[in-house]
This record gives C-alpha cells, structure tokens and sequence, in this order.
C-alpha cells in the first residue's frame, strides 16, 4: 500500500468507529435532531472532506458532473432529509471502494513491472587499469567494458570479448530454451546469463539498448488508446449530465404531478444518483487493456498501443512475407544428386571446397553440409558473373554453378528441375553431379497456419521469389493464397488491393521479418515485426513485435487480444446492466440508498477482478 | 518537441478527462494521459514548451484538484 492509501485506511477506520459510536449514542440518549446532525456530521467530514472539497473545487471549476459532485449531491441531500445515517454509509462505502480500486490498479501496476522485470539495477564497468565498479547503466559509454556475473542480468547491448555461457531469454521471448555464447558474438540487454562469467565491450548505449526500448514501449502502450477506451469518455460525458437531469426530474415532476411527497422523491432522486456513478466502468477499461498488454508482453509479444490490441482482436486476414517468417531465410543443402560412379560425399567436398571462398548464403550451407575441410586445398578462386565459380581444388580445375555454366563450358551435365537453387560441380570437364539448396521451412509454420484455420483467418503468402518455390511452400503449409515474383513495392500493393477488396469490419495483419518490409508493414492495419530482437527498424515501424520468429506467436496474440475484448465487453454489459436495473428499482422506491452504494461498490470491484483476469495469460 | 512525465492521477475518468483539457490548449501539438502508467505526454512547439506546460498543470488542477507532476 502506499502512503496515500495507508492514510485513506486509517481514516476510514476512525470515520467507521466514529460512526458506530454515533450510531450506538444516537439510540442510547434522545437528542434533539440538530445534536443528532452535529454527531453525525463528525465521522461525516472526516470521511467526506476530500469529496467535499473536490466537489466544491469542480463546480468552482466549471467541471460539474463528476462522481465527487454525485456523491457530495447524494450525501448532502441525505442529511437535509434527516438520514444522517445513511448519508455517512454511503460516504463510507464510497471511500472503501475507491480504496480497493486503487489498491487493485496499484496490484495490477506491479504485476505488470514485475512481469519486465528486465530492466538492470547496475552494470559492472571495467576500468582500464582493471577493477571492476557498479554503476549506473546510463553512465556506461559505448565501447567501455563490462563484467556480467553468472545470474546477472547483460544491462546493454554489446559483444562477448571473453567467456563463455548460455543466456536465458525468457523474460524477452517467452522461450525458456537458453541461448549458447561465445566471443565474437553479439548479445542483446535483457537476458540472464546463465553459469560463464562474460566480458562484454558495449556498441550502444543503455537508452538504445533492447532493454530501454522494450520497456519504453510497454509503459507507452497505454498512452495509445483504443476505441473503446474513447468511446467511454464520450459515454460519460453525456452520460453523467443525463443521470443528472434524470435524478432532477425525479424529485420534481412526479410530487408535481401526483401532489405532495417531496421527501420521498428527493430520497429516490438522491438514491438515483448514488447509483448511477460510473467508476466501475470507467476503472475496468484501461485496467484490461493494460492487463493484456502486460500478459502478451511476458510471453514475448510486445503490443504498442491499446489500439493495436483491439485490431488484434478483429483480424480475419494474416499476410505473411516467406522468406524469414514461414521459410527460415537460411538455405540449407535439400538433396545431392551425384552423377554415376560419383560418391555423395565426394561432390558435397568437391562443391564446397570449389566455393571455400564466397559468402554467398549458398555457399555457406554447401560448407555446413560437408563438413569441416582443409580449405588450403582450393587455390585460384574465380568468379564468373551471373554463372559461379571456376577454382584449383587438389589441382583440378573445379567449376560450380548453374546451367548457364555448364552450357557455356560445354559440359554434358544432367538437369535438376528441384525447387530450389541448383549447383552444378563438374571437374576437368566432366560432369559430378548437382546439389539441390532450399530455404528451410520453419518447424512452427504449419501449427501457426493450422492455428489461424481454426480462428478462420485468411492466409496469404507474398514472396519474391519464383512461383515454383512459393508453389511448394504453399503447398506444404497449407495457404489459401499464394503470391509469387513481387518485387517490394509490389508487396504494398498487394496489401492495399487485399484491404480494398474485403468484405467485412476485419482487419489486415501482414507479418514479416522486418528487413525490407517496412513499407509493408506500416501500411497494413496491424503490423506484426517477427524476431525483431536487436533490429530497430522493425520495433518503429511495426505495431505488434514478436521478440522471437516463432509464427505460432501470432495466434496466441490474437488469443490474448480475443480474451481481452470478451472481458472488456462482459464489464461493459454487466456494469451497465446493473446500472440500469438499479437506476430502475431506485426510481420505483425499492431500492435504498444502502444497496445503491452495495451496487455501485459491488459491480466495481467485480468488473475490477474480472479485468485483472488478464494478467494471468497462459505462456502458450 | 516531446517530453514524458511521470504523474499522479487517482481515478481513470480525470486522466481521460485531463487529456482531453490539454488537447484543447493553444500549443499543444498532442497530449496523451495514461491513468494505468501515471505518465504523461506533452508534444508542444519547442519555444513555447515551458508555457504550454505551465498551462497543461494548471488545466490538469483544474479537473483534478490532486493531480501531481514530476518535473
């Protein structure tokens, strides 16, 4: 509890005995009504000032219709009525509830840093002459040193100059598998490292390492509202007046009418309006949105806004880009085909000793397929354009590359009509057979797709690569479209034709890695940025980032954005449904100004604890 | 320019309520009040920003008598 609260506490506590004493008093001694309303006005302006005050500050003001002015009208009127007791009950219960709402918020607001409990307390910067001090990751430069211990959390990003670990980067991705390390490589802020001690040299600073900008932007999510949460204040803002009017008409026109009866009227007016205050709806809107993006974000899911969640919701479409978001964007050898009398082996050396020297991601996955190999067999590498790669390999002359290759050095090669990228190998002119390399579809694409069909959600793939390629993946996955040969700037267009053509209120998702589809992403109704760790581009411009490239995330956000509506809709329906049933038996007579305030506390408390269901999201 | 503060507001209707005061002051390119966070948002022109902030409590008091600003 903090300060404000304890003390709202310990004057609830004294109002409430003072009450009872009053109460107890009261009965015990006849009294003469103006000592009966000097009693009880004690414990009253001990529990009510703050009310008052507000009350009195907000008419001054010209902010009229607030629950302050409802509760000061109501309490007021109660003890000119001579129903002094009830006038300091509903004073009482009002402050209960408000402090409950506030002790709730405040649970929910520490669960929720709790939840990124990411952020570093210190670094451990290393000094040139070798001792190690903690300090304040803001006072860290780029470039300086950094000690992490086993169990520390890595405070910035940077790259291992020494040690070696396994990091555990399940506070940022939801993933409980560890990540192993070792120098030369980069690590991002955020993750435990786990039994190695590291020396880091840091390549940011800590306001733009993945930790501040994470935590950035879960504390900015809800200053991004979402529609619902507007449109409660257009409802309270004629709501309030409109109950206002309505408690008027009420003890005026039916003692009017019908003659007589004033009290009664004014009590029912009074009664009316203790009812009619809308905290609980009020309270349980940003509390749900701010529970739902505090449970995807524990799972890896970083939501912007309260907006996006509820586009979330509401997606019937999800474009996906292939390449880094359904394939793994790395290509990996699919099938070796040895011409006759060839070994397997004895191509995949040949091929990969042929390309020792190029970066090319092609031939990268030739090297991992065969193994480690002495590369000072392969001399005299040379690149022919558009065709591949001519090299010494044991003395021979080496050629790898594709048909245009084989053709133009007149080789009698076998085509291989594979899906893929096609490496031809021939030495000393003759033919060795060809090597069939493939992007690697993702284990979790299929569920991710499998999952979306059951929320019956359209997928659709965009790609730039050939029909064929597109053809298989589609296949494999399950699509309901594929669409292949765009160059990306055709990937935008695509989007807008498929926003332009639905029928419908869903919205568009387009998911992608993040290299090269900003524009894409940007433009679609929900952007969704996957494996976007340590990429910044991406975090701008997408609306929902998943810390990690696992597709099968997206149903489980569009899971967590349902929950979070459903909950949403069921407070609004309930607190508005017992509003008006009340508001109704407060007009008849039936209802008192006790269970006005029972109602009025009871549905807040109860769409407050229903909102807080959403902290508690599954992990998957 | 954009600047974030962190705030008290005690009930969810004020912060909405402070928002939109705040939007409707001269000089104030955007405001976002966030109840559940207790931040604040001011994006007003560079050379007026003290100003505009100035105004932006005092519009904020105005509503809720117990709005408190870390600045």
């Amino acid at each position: 509890m903090t300060k404000k609260q304890k003390k709202t506490l310990r004057r609830i506590l004294i109002a409430a005995a003072l009450y009872l004493t009053a109460a107890i008093l009261t009965r015990v001694v006849p009294l003469p009504g103006l000592a009966n309303l000097a009693i009880f006005l004690v414990p009253y302006l001990v529990i009510g000032y703050d009310v008052l005050r507000k009350a009195v500050l907000g008419i001054v003001h010209g902010e009229v219709f607030d629950e302050n002015f409802l509760m000061a009208v109501a309490t007021v009127g109660a003890l000119a009525l001579g129903e002094y007791s009830e006038a300091v009950a509903v004073m009482l219960f009002y402050q209960v509830g408000e402090l409950f709402q506030s002790y709730a918020v405040g649970k929910s607001r520490q669960s929720i840093s709790d939840l990124m409990d990411i952020r570093p307390d210190s670094a451990n910067l290393e000094r040139p002459d070798g001792t190690v001090e903690p300090v304040d990751p803001d006072d860290v430069p780029v470039g300086a040193v950094l000690v992490v211990r086993p169990g520390e959390k890595v405070p910035i990003d940077g790259i291992v100059v020494e040690g070696e670990s396994t990091l555990n980067t399940a506070a940022l991705t939801g993933e409980s598998k560890p990540r192993y390390v070792r120098p030369g490589e980069e690590i991002i802020s955020g993750c435990v490292n786990g039994e190695g001690l590291l020396r880091l040299r840091t390549t940011k600073l800590y306001g733009q390492s993945t930790v501040a900008k994470i935590l950035d932007m879960v504390e900015n999510s809800s200053l991004k509202k979402a529609r619902a949460e507007n449109f409660i204040t257009r409802f309270a803002h004629y709501y309030t007046p409109a109950v206002c009017l309505g408690a008027l008409v009420l003890a005026v026109l039916p003692p009017l009418v019908l003659g007589g009866g004033w009290g009664e009227w004014i009590s029912r007016a009074l009664t009316f309006l203790v009812i009619s205050c809308p905290c609980a709806l009020v309270i349980s809107i940003p509390l749900s949105f701010f529970g739902g993006i505090g449970g995807a974000s524990r799972c890896g899911i970083l939501v912007k806004g309260g907006n996006d969640l509820e586009s979330l919701a509401h997606i019937d479409t999800v474009v996906f880009d292939k390449t880094g978001t359904l394939t793994k964007g790395t290509f990996a050898v699919a099938q070796v085909s040895p011409a006759p009398g060839i070994g397997r082996e004895e191509l995949l050396e040949q091929a990969a000793l042929a390309e020792s020297f190029s970066s090319h991601p092609i031939s990268k996955s030739l090297r991992e397929a065969a193994g480690a190999l002495d590369t000072r067999r392969a001399a005299n590498a040379r690149e022919i354009a558009g065709q591949g790669v001519c090299t010494r390999v044991d003395g021979h002359t080496v050629l790898a590359g594709n048909a245009r290759m084989m053709e133009t050095q007149r080789i009698d090669y076998r085509p291989d009509n594979g899906v893929g990228t096609v490496v031809y190998v021939a030495r000393d002119g003759e033919f060795l057979g060809s090597v069939l390399i493939a992007d690697e579809i993702k284990e979790n694409a299929k569920a991710a797709i499998d999952g979306l069909r059951a929320a019956r959600v359209r997928t659709v793939m965009l790609t730039g690569d050939s029909e064929a390629v597109a053809g298989r993946v589609g296949e494999a996955l399950g699509l309901d479209e594929v669409h292949a040969q765009l160059l990306p700037d055709g990937k935008v267009q695509r989007v807008e034709a498929l926003m332009a053509n639905r029928t419908g209120r869903g919205k568009l998702a387009f998911a992608g890695d993040g290299i090269n589809d900003a524009p894409v992403l940007m433009r679609a109704d929900v952007g969704i940025a996957m494996g976007a760790m340590g990429s910044d581009a991406a975090i701008e411009a997408a609306d929902v980032v998943l810390m990690d490239d696992d597709p099968a995330k997206i149903t489980l956000a569009m899971g967590i954005a349902r929950k979070c509506m459903r909950i949403l809709y069921e407070n609004i329906v309930f607190a508005l449904g017992v509003k008006a049933v009340c508001l109704i038996l407060g007009a008849m007579g039936i209802a008192n100004m006790w269970s006005a305030v029972f109602a009025d506390v009871g549905v807040m408390v109860l769409a407050v604890l229903n909102a807080m269901r959403m902290l508690a999201v599954k992990k998957s | 320019m954009q600047k974030k503060f962190k705030i008290e507001v005690d009930c969810a209707n004020c912060a909405v309520k402070i928002e939109q005061a705040i939007q409707k002051l001269p000089g104030v390119n955007s405001a976002s009040v966030s109840f559940m966070a207790q931040k604040m948002v001011l994006d007003a022109e560079d050379d007026k920003f003290d100003e505009v902030l100035k105004a932006a409590v005092k519009a904020a008091r105005r509503v809720e008598p117990d709005f408190e600003i870390e600045l």
